[in-house]
């Protein structure tokens, strides 16, 4: 089973040289750490931000520098930062090669939930879904079951939508799974020392296996 | 063309109860400090702030809550705020909740003088519901209106007298595009100088866009989540 910085690390193998990636809050912000140093890679910031580099050392923090989280962060060599409209318009226009986001729910369809549990969470969707609706590659990082032990990949999901249609891979600790285009949860690969039975308990949508399910390397 | 006006009370005079107005910022970050200081002490009330953020109990945005002045937040996301929270639970405070592209988008239709924009986001949510959908090539998109707004308020880093403005690194945000949008449009700036003495090729918001303009003071630029690496 994998810990998160373990799903975190993972996903990292899905980043290609040239890539320009949005990442989520929680653990997709930790993906940053893992990508491969002799890979080109552009991170992205909804708030209007190309290059976003690591934190800043104590002392040098920035109110003018920080990334969707609101954290402060830095700006790498070779930056760019623009207005809001633009931000949005690049990844509408299919410029951000890769989304990687965090999810309360997945479906077996690919629609996801992450945005408002109605009479709980009341924060807003702020950027997610803009981005799940124009990302072509959206990778969803996020634990298999949640807090009560359910599972959060499900034939539909119960929770209001974030979008539809959209997730194409799903990282957890458990699995590596795709989404296939005519539906369901294609098995990939099994975390360390998890067995198929053990994620197909854990998965309430409709699982796809076929032959042996090789070990994840990380 | 000169558009400087003294300070943030003489900006926000004439900003009335129930009306509309675009505040800028993402966060903490590039938020017009010094205006709503002004509003907060002028009390004037059931506005509609359209900003991305609701701001923290006691910042930004936060301060105007507290003082129960806005009727309506048109947001993206409002988390981190409790008295934001108490007044939605208690009805007290209407809340529209959008994608923030489409947040950005609309005012950026305002400031380009186009009706409405057609966006792929929220398709098949409840973001939908009541919306006119089209289809293009294949794929749905939902008609969102433009925005329309007595005032908007923004921050900038510098600014001439002529309203000409430049942001500095992701304080740009949403004050770039809101600074196009409103009817009116107040810029408060970190420094003021002479026309001439800003590049013109790196001019953000052109001056036509800005109607009046004052250097503000006392900016605190707090931050919302300090986060640092240690020294090796």
């Amino acid at each position: 089973m994998l810990d998160k910085e373990g799903i975190a690390k993972r996903i990292a193998k899905e980043i290609k040289d040239g890539y320009y990636v949005n990442l989520g809050i929680g653990i997709p912000t930790l993906v940053a750490n893992y990508i491969p140093e002799n890979i080109d890679v552009v991170l992205q910031s909804e708030n209007g931000l190309l290059g976003m580099g690591p934190f800043p050392f104590e002392g040098e923090e920035d109110a003018d520098i920080i990334n969707a989280g609101k954290q402060t962060i830095t700006m790498l060599p070779g930056s760019a930062v623009f207005d809001s409209a633009m931000s949005f318009g690049m990844i509408r226009a299919k410029k951000v090669n890769l989304t990687i986001l965090g999810a309360m729910e997945v479906s077996e369809n690919g629609d996801i939930a992450n945005w408002k549990i109605p009479g709980k969470m009341v924060k807003g969707m702020g950027g997610a879904m803009d981005l799940v609706a124009s990302a072509e590659n959206i990778i969803v990082a996020m634990q298999h079951v949640n807090k009560a032990g359910e599972s959060k990949l499900l034939p539909n999901c119960t929770l209001p939508l974030t979008g539809v249609n959209c997730v194409k891979k799903i990282v957890t600790e458990l699995a590596v799974l795709d989404v296939l285009p005519e539906g369901g949860f294609k098995l990939l690969e099994r975390a360390p020392g998890v067995s198929v039975e053990e994620i197909k308990k854990a998965t309430a949508g409709k699982l796809i296996i076929e032959g042996d399910i090789p070990e994840m390397i990380i | 063309m000169n558009k400087t006006v003294s300070n943030a009370d003489e900006a926000v005079s004439d900003i009335q109860d129930g009306m509309t107005l675009m505040m800028g910022g993402f966060g903490m970050s590039g938020l017009p400090e010094n205006c709503i200081a002004a509003l907060v002490k002028k009390g004037v009330k059931d506005l509609t702030c359209i900003s991305n953020n609701a701001g923290v109990d006691d910042f930004g945005i936060g301060l105007m809550l507290k003082q129960r002045q806005v009727k309506k937040m048109i947001s993206s996301y409002v988390g981190e705020n409790a008295e934001f929270e108490r007044q939605l639970l208690s009805g007290e405070l209407e809340v529209e909740l959008i994608p923030q592209g489409t947040l950005a988008t609309r005012c950026m239709a305002a400031g380009y003088g186009m009706p409405a924009i057609f966006t792929p986001a929220g398709i098949g949510t409840e973001v939908a519901i009541g919306k006119e959908v089209r289809n293009f090539n294949g794929k749905d998109y939902l008609m969102e209106m433009a925005f329309e707004a007595d005032f908007a308020i923004v921050k900038a880093w510098k600014g001439d007298t002529m309203g000409n403005l430049i942001y500095r690194a992701t304080a740009r945000n949403f004050n770039a595009v809101m600074a196009m949008a409103g009817k009116v449009t107040i810029a408060e700036v970190e420094e003021l100088v002479e026309p001439g003495e800003l590049d013109p090729n790196f001019i953000h918001t052109p001056g036509i866009y800005v109607h009046r303009i004052f250097q503000g003071v006392n900016y605190e630029k707090r931050i919302e989540q300090r986060t640092v690496r240690k020294r090796t």
